[in-house]
């Protein structure tokens, strides 16, 4: 009885929340993150019903979203709790010791981190800190610059990526979205199909079902599937990007590495894509490096503060933010510099 | 002493006034300057083309548009007025050319874009544009002492033929081909070419799958103005394709084009009719290489 009236209630509540996502469409870009927001909350307190826990009695008393927000957030606080507990998450990345110059600038000094799997981890600090630079050591884009001497250590699942391994192979594994959309001239569909054309894929069949499934995976296929054949360039912003999204998990990559990817987009665009990426960790190891703390501090689990070359604080998101260790993170999450 | 003070307070804004007049009439004189230049130019174009088409349209009218074009014997002082067998002779000698050119010239502008160490792009870019700069006689004079010798050496007959005049051209539309498809590479972004190795692509593939499609504009526009110039060809060509008005059925006959054909047959007859036929092939070749012009300014517009 009681689980019918539920049913109900969470029918109505999924009606409720496709009507304000149609409205949100039109309307701004804070009204639409906090209709997404909303729907999160009602998301989470639906699984929370399902599992008997105060979830049902809370859909009975009438789904308000403050009252839904806030049993999200003892949900997660919940959650981060029982983190504690658990077993971390097998490592990624092993970094050590490890220092790059550009000619004579030292841009990194002395990094030692582990990432690890299926978790986001954001890299933030001012400009000219070098998180980028730290980031492009992942998949080794640094190798294109001139004059760029790396030392130290960075383990791939245990294998130094600086040492025997095949460049193009590493890349397929640890795939790479760049600050600004940089869809080719190419129509929709050759984008996507680019990177499995590259790695031997031929049969049409197979490539239509990866285009599908790549475009899908960056819930961006509604919104294509009827111009896979029109050029990627006539796309919007916020479209173009979600579209590399796509074309870096056509070649089914380990880990995602994010440079900026929202910095050029608007607000709408930018939630899109932070909803993405936390749909994405399901399956992928990702890193973000972001100029937006806010972001950071909203969809990530693990932050590195970066400043001057040198790894200040790593740990926890909420760690990082709530109880800076260090006084230099502290003063720049509260603004103070930066 | 104030009554001082304000005499010159005026003097002074007359004279800034002055300036200001000086500068006026400066621009407007200038102005005229550049004017008058831009209608030398134009007029210059203009008297060309009417000029060609005025003395060409009578001479074609009273051969017969149908015999000109197509008639295949070009007998100049015997009465023989078709240029078929010129026009045919015009289309190898720039097929011939773009074969030999184009994948020279386009491998070398990949090399000079993304392989050439820095030291020896400082010897090669000079190197194209002193190419561009060598006279067509010298080309020719070149083929017909050094090529002709080997081609003859090689596939018999005369040397002088279509594989020489290849040769030749191809080696001369070079360095348009090279310069220009290298500014047109260069001006893909870059970020494509990260993009493409993000993905695991090799270099060579992200240089031919990526960067050469994004850049397929200019590299048409490159392989149409290396057909320009082949087409029009005259001193070098008239050195080494034997100047023989016939279709040439294997590729060591000799054979004319429209523009040697012009060169040679202006030695013979200076005045008369021949030399208004000669004049129609000239615009012939001017038709030919209008179309050219109207193919690089649609391409320009199709790569903005």
């Amino acid at each position: 009885m009681k689980l019918n009236i539920f049913k109900k209630k969470a029918k109505a509540a999924e009606e409720q929340q496709e009507l304000t996502e149609e409205q949100a469409a039109e309307k701004t870009a804070a009204e639409e993150l906090a209709a997404v927001q909303k729907a999160k909350a009602e998301e989470a307190a639906n699984t929370a019903a399902a599992q008997g826990q105060k979830g049902a009695s809370l859909a009975e008393s009438g789904i308000k979203a403050e009252d839904v927000g806030h049993a999200f957030k003892t949900a997660r606080t919940g959650a981060s709790l029982s983190g504690e507990t658990e077993e971390e998450r097998p490592v990624k990345f092993k970094v050590s010791d490890l220092n790059l110059y550009y000619g004579k600038f030292w841009a990194l000094k002395n990094i030692n981190m582990e990432i690890r799997e299926k978790e986001i981890t954001a890299f933030i600090g001012p400009s000219g800190c070098g998180k980028s630079t730290f980031l492009k050591t992942l998949n080794r884009m640094n190798d294109l610059i001139p004059d760029c001497k790396i030392t130290g250590e960075v383990l791939i699942d245990g294998v130094d990526l600086y040492g025997k391994v095949d460049i193009n192979t590493l890349r397929k594994r640890v795939g790479m979205v760049f600050q600004k959309p940089n869809p080719f001239p190419m129509s929709v569909y050759d984008n996507i199909a680019y990177g499995p054309r590259t790695h031997g894929i031929r049969k049409k069949a197979k490539l239509d079902e990866i285009v599908e499934r790549s475009l899908r995976q960056a819930a961006i296929w509604d919104e294509l599937k009827d111009r896979l054949k029109k050029s990627a360039l006539g796309l919007s912003g916020g479209q173009q990007q979600r579209l590399c999204i796509a074309r870096t998990l056509a070649v089914e990559p380990e880990v995602v590495l994010m440079d900026e990817p929202t910095s050029a987009l608007d607000p709408i665009s930018t939630s899109k894509i932070e909803e993405l990426a936390q749909d994405l960790k399901k399956d992928y190891t990702i890193v973000i490096v972001t100029h937006n703390m806010q972001q950071a501090a909203r969809i990530s689990d693990k932050t590195a503060f970066f400043l001057l070359g040198d790894l200040i604080e790593y740990g926890n998101t909420d760690d990082v933010f709530n109880r800076p260790a260090d006084k230099r993170t502290e003063d720049y999450i509260t603004g103070r510099f930066g | 002493m104030q009554n001082q003070a304000e005499v010159a307070a005026v003097a002074e804004a007359e004279s800034v006034a002055k300036i200001h007049v000086g500068a006026a009439v400066k621009e407007i004189g200038m102005k005229i300057v550049f004017a008058i230049a831009a209608v030398v130019f134009v007029a210059a174009v203009l008297v060309i083309c009417i000029y060609l088409f005025v003395r060409a349209v009578p001479a074609i009218g009273q051969v017969g548009v149908f015999e000109f074009l197509f008639g295949d014997t070009w007998l100049l002082g015997s009465g023989y007025y078709g240029i078929g067998n010129l026009i045919v002779g015009t289309c190898i000698s720039t097929v011939g050319a773009l074969i030999v050119g184009v994948p020279i010239g386009l491998l070398t502008a990949v090399f000079m874009a993304f392989y050439c160490p820095k030291w020896l792009y400082k010897f090669l870019k000079p190197l194209t544009n002193i190419l561009a700069g060598i006279p067509s006689i010298v080309y020719g004079y070149f083929g017909m002492q050094v090529i002709v010798p080997a081609i003859r050496g090689m596939v018999g007959g005369g040397g002088f033929n279509i594989i020489t005049t290849s040769l030749v051209l191809g080696i001369m539309i070079l360095p348009t081909i090279i310069s220009i498809t290298e500014n047109s590479l260069r001006a893909v972004p870059k970020s494509y070419y990260e993009g493409a190795l993000a993905l695991g692509a090799t270099k060579e593939r992200a240089i031919f799958r990526t960067i050469f499609p994004a850049a397929v504009s200019g590299v048409m526009t490159a392989i149409v103005l290396g057909i320009g110039r082949a087409i029009g060809e005259t001193a070098a060509v008239s050195l080494v394709c034997g100047n023989v008005p016939q279709i040439p059925t294997d590729l060591s006959m000799p054979f004319m084009t429209l523009a040697s054909a012009i060169a040679s047959g202006m030695g013979y007859s200076s005045s008369g009719f021949p030399l208004e036929v000669l004049i129609s092939c000239a615009a012939v070749l001017f038709v030919f290489i209008l179309i050219i012009t109207i193919l690089i300014m649609l391409l320009k517009r199709k790569s903005r």
